[in-house]
């Protein structure tokens, strides 16, 4: 029983009925790396469809007086920001932006594998886009759907290149205007590097800041990296262009690579490889799936196993989730993040989300505003990181929302004695019976301690 | 498992082991001692951290510098509002430079925590944490100056910055979308948690800044301003904290600079002057510090920005400060001036401006002030005008 709120709880999304797992929690998650249920992608654009609407959006931007809407649409949803107005354009990026979010919502809460999306939330989250620069406000879903979601069950190198090469990386972090200083086009414009992806390919995306590199090898990576760019104009894909490639071989970390595309495998493929990057991966892998602080043995097997198996995301994930470590009891639990209290309560309940962008909503209210992560870093993983006086009421003022939302044919004792058993505290349960409606039950549920830790 | 808070309770009920503290509905009572002891101090501190690193060199541009032209004297450079013979301000900043004129603002440029690297992530760890070197530390050099005083704290965010992690008297709070309709659900609540020492206490602690909030005019909106004059607000309040903490992402300017802090530092501005405004006649013993964590390159790089480097610019001002000054043992801006013939040379380090204003906000003595700020760190002795 234990091992299976742990199961539901700890590595999932929170299951509605404990006792379905019950038999062999162990299994249950192990199974869903062997099978991942399916995303749908049905009715989803592309990154370079994303593009054109962004490009749509920054354009009416540049030319407010001639978009402007009229009428009672022009005074709903009223934005304050540096785009302007709601124009055409702009409410076509907010429904392209709340249908992809949608989308990923609706697979979160109704999937039978949630260990293993929690898994490809992971990625995403270490891959991190931001829409919080012009060029990417509606390149945040696609760059989840077309460059992580495929490659989490395979080889990290495969999952790494994917996601440095997506155009959304590559506007997000600035690669895509790179140009090497004595390349065609740099001798020419007087143009020249930007090194925001190098940087943080090697500081967040594989080795780690304390592998000893240098600015000199941040500064040559930068030049290995030039000429992957986003096509010019309107086309939106990612494409190696000669004229921006800065010529002449790099040394990164001690290892030399050629002029010319084929530098990026081999660079990716030695970073991948890299003693630092395997230790970087199961630290983060364990503090996010176990506990703030993570038993040693937990991730040296986690980094050894990565590091045998060059990097095989799912022996990565059999490895831990087999690991009786993780599995411990005693260990001090998490604070779950916004999206994650938002999306165990819709599973709990079974229920839809109603109204996407008034959830979202609610989900920055608490601190975490969705494809907008403050940084590259992505959201933070600590507890100490969303638990303060503010978040917590925020929390509480979400379930009472949430309780008049749905609580009117859901019974909230019978929704959290499925989902915890004998788990549910005495504190809790009491609470919940004592309440005075329906909502207020759901509400208390809602903010529990079991429901926000996990 | 028993219950998904087991550990932390167990753990917990031997810390509070036998002293009922936590009956139900009632505030633990470190806080309810911390609510009772609210200090009658007039003295107040605002530190605005932006989250980034603000271009140094745009904000405070060193056009007087032989080499200022050679690195930024582009046609797009904004012109600056004049300080000295050397340094202007940008004109996004207006407020700021009236603030200088009226020598109500020092500039401390070339300033930089003791961080060589150029990690964002590093970088405000040790700014955050106070220690001589990233994760030596994991509490906060403000946290520490509170736990030390009688002083509570409050952060205009949703989470708990780190520089205020450690503290019993930090509070965080953003405007409400919707308050809480019922004071029953709330009270029900928090004796749910009574058995979850970190939830009680963050509730207890919310509740209580809103209490304290009553009497200022409750925020709604978005933006620094807005957190900025509510800040002003609570530290206005008669038994409202004394310390507020602001923040503001988004100065990781790697591309198309120009425009963007052409958006950004008005808009600083504008806060920083809400924060003044609502402060009214308390100006006069607030000290406010903004600050960044490293500065930026010296050269702008291949796409109208500057990538990561190193020594940046700070501001310091209030109604005690000795405004109308840039404080600086400046470098200079030659190739050979700049460090790894890259960045603005650090020569100042961000803890000797942090230490006067600590020193002044809670009167430690010189071991409560090792631990705040650990290290051989020299004051600035001129941060002062009374």
């Amino acid at each position: 029983m234990q091992a299976t709120c742990l199961a539901s709880h700890r590595f999932g999304y929170s299951e509605p009925q404990l006792q379905n797992l019950a038999h062999d929690p162990r299994s249950w998650v192990l199974a869903q790396f062997e099978r991942p249920a399916a995303f749908d992608t049905e009715g989803l654009i592309d990154s370079a469809k994303a593009w054109q609407i962004t490009r749509d959006v920054l354009k009416a931007a540049l030319n407010p007086a001639s978009t402007l809407t009229t009428g009672a649409e022009a005074t709903t949803n009223q934005p304050q920001d540096a785009l302007g107005p709601m124009t055409p354009a702009r409410q076509v990026l907010r429904q392209t932006n709340l249908h992809g979010l949608g989308k990923r919502w609706q697979h979160m809460i109704q999937t039978t594998t949630p260990v293993a999306e929690r898994w490809v939330q992971f990625w995403a989250n270490h891959f991190c886009v931001a829409a919080t620069k012009g060029s990417t406000l509606a390149m945040v879903w696609p760059h989840e759907y077309e460059a992580i979601r495929p490659n989490t069950f395979g080889r990290y190198k495969t999952l790494l290149r994917a996601a440095i090469v997506h155009p959304t990386m590559l506007l997000y972090l600035d690669n895509a205007q790179s140009i090497g200083p004595q390349s065609i086009a740099g001798r020419r414009r007087d143009k020249g590097l930007n090194e925001n992806l190098a940087r943080e390919l090697l500081e967040l995306h594989t080795v780690g800041v304390n592998a000893g590199y240098t600015q000199d090898d941040v500064t040559q990576t930068a030049k290995l990296l030039t000429g992957w760019t986003v096509g010019p104009n309107t086309t939106g894909v990612t494409l190696f262009m000669d004229n921006l490639h800065q010529p002449g071989p790099k040394t990164i970390l001690g290892n030399t690579y050629p002029e010319g595309p084929q530098a990026l495998d081999l660079l990716l493929t030695d970073l991948a490889r890299h003693p630092a990057c395997a230790d970087f991966m199961a630290s983060k892998l364990c503090r996010h799936f176990v506990t703030d602080a993570p038993p040693a043995a937990l991730v040296q097997a986690v980094a050894a196993q990565f590091r045998r198996t060059d990097g095989d995301l799912k022996a990565v994930a059999v490895a831990l989730f087999s690991h009786d470590v993780a599995w411990q009891e005693d260990l001090p639990p998490k604070f779950k993040r916004p999206e994650e209290c938002l999306i165990s309560a819709h599973r709990l309940m079974q229920k839809k989300v109603i109204n996407v962008e008034n959830s979202a909503y609610w989900v920055q209210t608490m601190g975490q505003a969705l494809a907008r992560a403050p940084s590259p870093q992505g959201w933070p993983d600590l507890s100490a990181d969303w638990l303060s006086p503010d978040a917590v009421l925020k929390r509480i003022q979400w379930a009472e929302r949430y309780g008049e939302l749905y609580g009117k044919d859901i019974d909230a004792r019978d929704l959290m004695q499925q989902a915890f058993g004998r788990n549910l505290s005495t504190s809790t349960a009491q609470t919940i019976a004592r309440a005075e409606s329906g909502a207020q039950a759901l509400a208390f549920a809602l903010a529990s301690p079991e429901l926000m830790r996990r | 498992m028993t219950d998904p808070t087991f550990s932390r309770r167990a753990h917990l009920q031997q810390l509070f082991l036998g002293a009922g503290l936590f009956a139900a509905g009632t505030l633990p009572a470190r806080l309810s001692l911390a609510a009772q002891a609210d200090q009658t101090s007039e003295q107040r501190l605002v530190i605005v951290l932006l989250r980034g690193a603000l271009d140094g060199l745009s904000a405070v541009p060193a056009v007087g510098d032989p080499g200022w032209a050679a690195l930024r004297g582009g046609a797009e450079t904004p012109t600056a509002l004049p300080l000295d013979s050397t340094f202007g301000m940008h004109p996004g900043l207006a407020h700021l430079h009236r603030w200088y004129q009226s020598k109500e603002l020092a500039v401390v440029h070339a300033v930089a925590s003791p961080y060589r690297e150029r990690s964002h992530f590093d970088a405000q760890q040790q700014l955050e944490s106070g220690g001589e070197r990233p994760f030596v530390l994991s509490t906060g050099w403000l946290a520490r100056a509170l736990q030390a005083t009688q002083q509570s704290a409050v952060a205009m965010t949703p989470a708990m910055p780190l520089a205020l992690r450690g503290a019993d008297r930090a509070n965080t709070w953003t405007p409400s979308r919707r308050p809480n309709k019922s004071q029953d659900t709330l009270d029900s609540i928090a004796a749910m948690y009574a058995d979850d020492v970190p939830l009680a206490s963050a509730l207890a602690q919310a509740m209580a800044q809103q209490d304290k909030s009553m009497g200022a005019e409750p925020a709604t909106g978005a933006g620094l301003t807005v957190l900025a004059k509510q800040a002003g607000a609570f530290l206005s309040a008669p038994r409202g904290p004394r310390v507020a903490w602001l923040e503001v992402g988004g100065w990781d300017t790697h591309s198309q600079q120009t425009a963007r802090l052409g958006r950004m530092l008005p808009a600083l501005d504008e806060a920083l002057a809400g924060l003044r405004e609502s402060l009214s006649v308390h100006w006069a013993t607030t000290t406010v510090l903004v600050m960044t964590e490293f500065g930026r390159s010296a050269a702008m790089n291949g796409s109208q920005g500057t990538d990561h480097g190193t020594a940046g610019v700070a501001f310091v001002a209030g109604g005690q400060v000795a405004g109308g000054q840039v404080l600086t043992d400046w470098p200079g801006l030659g190739r050979s001036q700049l460090l790894d013939g890259r960045d603005l040379r650090p020569t100042r380090d961000i803890r000797s401006l942090i230490m006067p204003l600590v020193q002044r906000q809670f009167q430690l003595g010189a071991a409560s002030m090792n631990t705040v700020l650990p290290g051989a760190i020299q004051p600035l002795d001129n941060v002062w005008r009374v």
